[in-house]
């Protein structure tokens, strides 16, 4: 019985794992293939260690995939988050379809407190 | 007591309670080696990680942590099932664009949980906080309104309620 | 140009499907083996084609995670738990070399 619901769980993740890197394949910018491959990546593989979990029980086993779980939900954001930052501080632009960019709008008065804060 | 040691005591515990569950013990010599590598942690970095102790009102926080988990769960479902139905799509019907939300959130850490889960919910992604000004910048895949408010509605409204109950 | 490239795509999954799941005999743990090994293959591709550096710093971010989910069948499938241990230190590693790429990229000082 766990051992079934373990490889439905795990199938589910090999498939959304699948659909992350179709949509970091697809999508047209950056940020898009962030948002896809970030989310759906990261729910895959935390469906693929809570099927370890399942079918191994609360061993030591089992516990090394929590830790992964946990692991992953607190480090994907924070990569996607840097990753995003850094690249519209660089100066790649949005895909053509975009049709609002507040971010690059309050552009300068960022710069300025930037400045700041390292003069300080 | 001093809230350095406290936290140290509760991180010495953490990392035991750790070490026993990986490994599987055998003989005293491995729980010996755990107190001692826990102890060598507690002592190096347990007072980066309670800044404040605060105890009131802990059980009533604890619940509504609880809830904000299984709000968290169901979202990140429905934001998966959203994504897989977007990349299967043969037309990629987005419509991406870079909005601004308010929070009312002040601590470091209440804005970090909820940048991080409005990174895993449907469609949005953080990309900067401002945090004198109570703003965050969040890319959005499809775009439902430019206006601040409105925004702010659609993203963080979701969230922001419980974290308020569970940080302030 | 852009039907040429759906059915070019079209043609490479249905081959490997097919060659997967109806060709290949094995336990179902190695076909799903075989379908993470064939998206790694997808992200390599975006790590050659991909325009700009930070297309490349994602597709090497996710290649972290994707590697988590590989370990752990792995493991599940020899039943051995150290496989584990090596899909967290390499995620591990993966989010450190994201964090500095990611600050070179904005043009900041690693101490910074």
């Amino acid at each position: 019985m766990t051992d079934t619901i373990g490889i439905i769980l795990i199938c589910l993740g090999v498939a959304f794992d699948f659909f992350g890197v179709l949509g970091l394949i697809r999508l047209p910018d950056v940020y898009n293939r962030l948002q896809a491959a970030t989310k759906c990546v990261t729910f895959g593989s935390m469906g693929i260690l809570l099927g370890v979990i399942v079918m191994q029980g609360f061993t030591s086993f089992g516990f090394k995939a929590i830790i992964g779980i946990l692991f992953i939900v607190l480090a994907a954001p924070t990569a996607a988050h840097a990753v995003s930052r850094a690249a519209h501080r660089s100066g790649i632009p949005l895909a053509k379809i975009s049709i609002v960019d507040k971010y690059e709008e309050d552009k300068e008065l960022k710069t300025e407190s930037v400045q700041k804060e390292i003069e300080v | 007591m001093e809230t350095k040691t406290k936290s140290r005591i509760i991180v010495f515990v953490f990392a035991l309670v750790v070490w026993f569950a990986l490994t599987d013990i055998k003989d005293y010599q491995e729980a010996l080696i755990g107190i001692a590598i826990s102890m060598l942690i507690s002592f190096l970095t347990g007072h980066f990680l309670i800044a404040n102790v605060a105890s009131q009102h802990l059980i009533k926080r604890t619940f509504h942590f609880l809830l904000y988990i299984i709000r968290f769960i169901w979202e990140m479902i429905i934001a998966n099932l959203e994504v897989a139905y977007l990349v299967i799509h043969p037309m990629l019907p987005i419509k991406p664009g870079i909005v601004k939300i308010k929070t009312k959130l002040t601590k470091d850490s209440a804005i970090t949980v909820l940048a991080n889960s409005i990174t895993l919910t449907p469609g949005t992604l953080t990309v900067d906080i401002n945090r004198n000004k109570g703003e965050l910048y969040i890319h959005w895949i499809n775009v439902k309104s430019k206006d601040i408010d409105q925004a702010t509605k659609e993203i963080g409204e979701r969230f922001e309620k419980t974290l308020t109950e569970v940080y302030e | 140009m852009k039907v040429l490239k759906w059915i070019i795509g079209l043609i490479l999954f249905a081959t490997f499907f097919f060659f997967n799941f109806l060709i290949y005999e094995g336990a179902l743990l190695l076909k799903l083996i075989n379908v993470i090994l064939f998206s790694s293959l997808l992200v390599l591709i975006r790590v050659i084609l991909g325009p700009t550096a930070a297309d490349r710093i994602v597709a090497v971010d996710i290649l972290g995670i994707l590697i988590i989910g590989l370990t752990a069948l792995l493991s599940i499938y020899y039943s051995e738990s150290f496989f584990i241990d090596v899909g967290l230190i390499w995620a591990l590693l993966s989010l450190i070399a994201t964090l500095a790429f990611s600050k070179v990229l904005e043009g900041r000082q690693l101490d910074d």
